[in-house]
């Protein structure tokens, strides 16, 4: 009897296990079959290079190196932002603050990472967009700069906790080590602990830059939408992310409009994919020269 | 407690279908433009109430969405805020479907600036000159000179189609317009924009944005009435074929009096 319940558990959580590959084949296949009929209608180089997005005239125009380029920017933007403050947040927390302060501000990051991102949006769409639009005296305050703030503080409880992450597996010996040799608190910290949680650090960065060029909702509040390929910061651009949210609800469903949406889909997935693996592959470095104290 | 949990599940499916089934109830699906969606859904609760047999169910998704769902068969009436296009027509009749329009209520477009913005009337000429982007300064429609922030819809929505066709004459719009995603956020944002000049349904005028007589037409119910607004358009609601029994009857009760005053109260022109 109690063999069949093994074998039953055993299976059972199988079965679960594998559900979410289920899951990850099904949407990747869902994205790639109803992308591809774009690609009939506009080549693959023609749609990723094209200036110009008019899905809905006569002839419509499927270009989208404006939204990729969009994305690219407002991403880069979080990251100049997000990187410095989670990284410098996880360094305090675990090197420098004491259990007080670490129970105080601990907590506080969890609440910050538990946000709606709608709320981020409504944040940076009535708190910082008219407050950018006085100081640069900008025609309006919908624009990347807007979008990659907004984008950087949601993404710093992200950061901040892989950071923590890899900061809490570099061997104690190592701090101690350095200390018993005669280095400095400052010393210790920059030429032994974040070297050595270096590979960690650069991982929670890339993991926050394929979060961030994922996020949709807040881009498509505060980035302003305008689909042309940005020159500066202080302009309003169109992500990726924004263009779909903003237009399936209303493609009809099985035209080019639609299946240009899943091309863009399918370019966003590919993007973020190759982030991961990235992240991935710096992370095995970060194994190994650790070795064997991990 | 899962067990449980899935068995009050199973029945609230079976409650479900055997509503669905349930003998003597005819079900109605009206599909299409957000635009019209208000006029169906409360024409549709009103008309309930009175026809309890009938069963109306209404869902947005634009009227791309709901012509495309009336040529596959998915409803009975699709809502709409333009024509249907002639592509869509012969999509139709190569599917044996025979779209019939019907006129359900008049809308007009605003273009709509900030209140501080001294500009007081435009020509249909400005504004399409504005929106396709040779006139990029309210200098150059007698204002001040400042930067014109172009705010414009997504470009799957009807009021940008109509829009397009109405104002533009199917020009296309200057690609570094901002898109806001309803009509509510274009009034919004231009009414945080000194600078901005958009475009939404009558029914969403404010006292927050200014609306400019266009060719020297304000846009109000009388003026979209008469035809004399330039940015005006009716709003559809496409049947295959002549309606029969309780589409009929619904149409019927949209087109009446009674159904014009709900229409009068979305914000909407009422026919007559």
């Amino acid at each position: 009897m109690n063999r069949y319940k093994e074998i039953f558990f055993h299976w059972l959580f199988v079965v679960l296990g594998f559900s979410a590959l289920a899951f990850l084949l099904a949407i990747t296949l869902l994205i790639f079959k109803e992308a591809l009929p774009i690609f009939k209608h506009t080549p693959f180089w023609a749609f990723i290079s094209g200036q110009f997005w008019y899905p809905t005239y006569e002839p419509p125009d499927f270009g989208i190196l404006p939204l990729i380029l969009a994305s690219f920017l407002v991403t880069l933007g979080a990251v100049v932002v997000a990187a410095p403050l989670g990284i410098g947040t996880a360094l305090y927390l675990t090197e420098l603050a004491g259990r007080r302060q670490r129970a105080f501000l601990k907590p506080l990051l969890e609440i910050l990472a538990g946000v709606p991102s709608v709320v981020y949006g409504f944040f940076g769409m009535v708190v910082l967009a008219p407050f950018f639009q006085k100081a640069f005296q900008l025609p309006t305050g919908l624009c990347a700069l807007t979008a990659s703030l907004t984008l950087g503080i949601m993404s710093i409880p992200f950061i901040c906790s892989l950071v923590e992450d890899a900061l809490s597996v570099v061997p104690r010996m190592f701090r101690e080590a350095s200390l018993a040799l005669g280095a400095n608190h400052w010393q210790t910290l920059t030429r032994v602990v974040i070297p050595a949680a270096g590979s960690g650090i650069s991982t929670a960065v890339i993991l926050g830059i394929s979060r961030s060029i994922g996020e949709t909702m807040t881009v498509l509040m505060v980035a302003g939408g305008a689909a042309v390929i940005p020159k500066s910061f202080l302009q309003p651009v169109r992500p990726m992310t924004a263009t779909i949210a903003a237009e399936m609800a209303e493609a009809p469903f099985g035209s080019a409009h639609y299946h240009a949406l899943f091309g863009i889909a399918a370019v966003l997935f590919v993007l973020t994919l190759i982030f991961n693996v990235l992240a991935e592959a710096v992370c095995q470095r970060f194994r190994q020269k650790l070795g064997s104290k991990l | 407690m899962k067990i449980k949990n899935l068995g009050l599940v199973l029945s609230w499916l079976l409650l479900g279908i055997g509503v669905g089934t349930s003998a003597g109830q005819e079900k109605i699906v009206i599909t299409g433009s957000t635009t019209v969606l208000p006029i169906a859904q409360k024409a549709a609760e009103v008309f309930m109430s009175k026809h309890p047999q009938v069963k109306i169910s209404v869902m947005g998704g634009g009227s791309g969405v709901g012509i495309a769902s009336l040529i596959d068969g998915h409803c009975h009436i699709a809502d709409s805020s333009r024509a249907m296009k002639a592509s869509e027509i012969q999509k139709a009749q190569k599917k044996g479907v025979e779209p019939k329009a019907h006129v359900v209520a008049l809308d007009g477009i605003a273009v709509i600036v900030h209140p501080s913005n001294p500009i007081s009337s435009l020509t249909l000429q400005q504004v399409k000159d504005i929106y396709t982007g040779s006139i990029s300064d309210w200098k150059q429609v007698g204002g001040p000179a400042a930067k014109i922030v172009v705010i414009s819809r997504d470009t799957a929505s009807g009021t940008y189609e109509a829009f397009g066709e109405l104002a533009l004459k199917k020009a296309r719009v200057r690609p570094d317009a901002l898109l806001q995603a309803s009509n509510q956020a274009v009034a919004s944002t231009v009414a945080k924009t000194p600078g901005a000049i958009g475009y939404v349904g009558l029914g969403y005028l404010g006292k927050e944005v200014k609306a400019l007589p266009i060719n020297s037409v304000l846009p109000s119910v009388e003026t979209v009435l008469s035809g004399k607004y330039p940015i005006s358009r009716p709003l559809f609601m496409y049947t295959n074929g002549t309606p029969t029994g309780n589409i009929k009857n619904f149409l019927d009760f949209v087109k009446s009096a009674e159904g014009q005053k709900l229409v009068e109260q979305d914000g909407f022109v009422p026919l007559k």
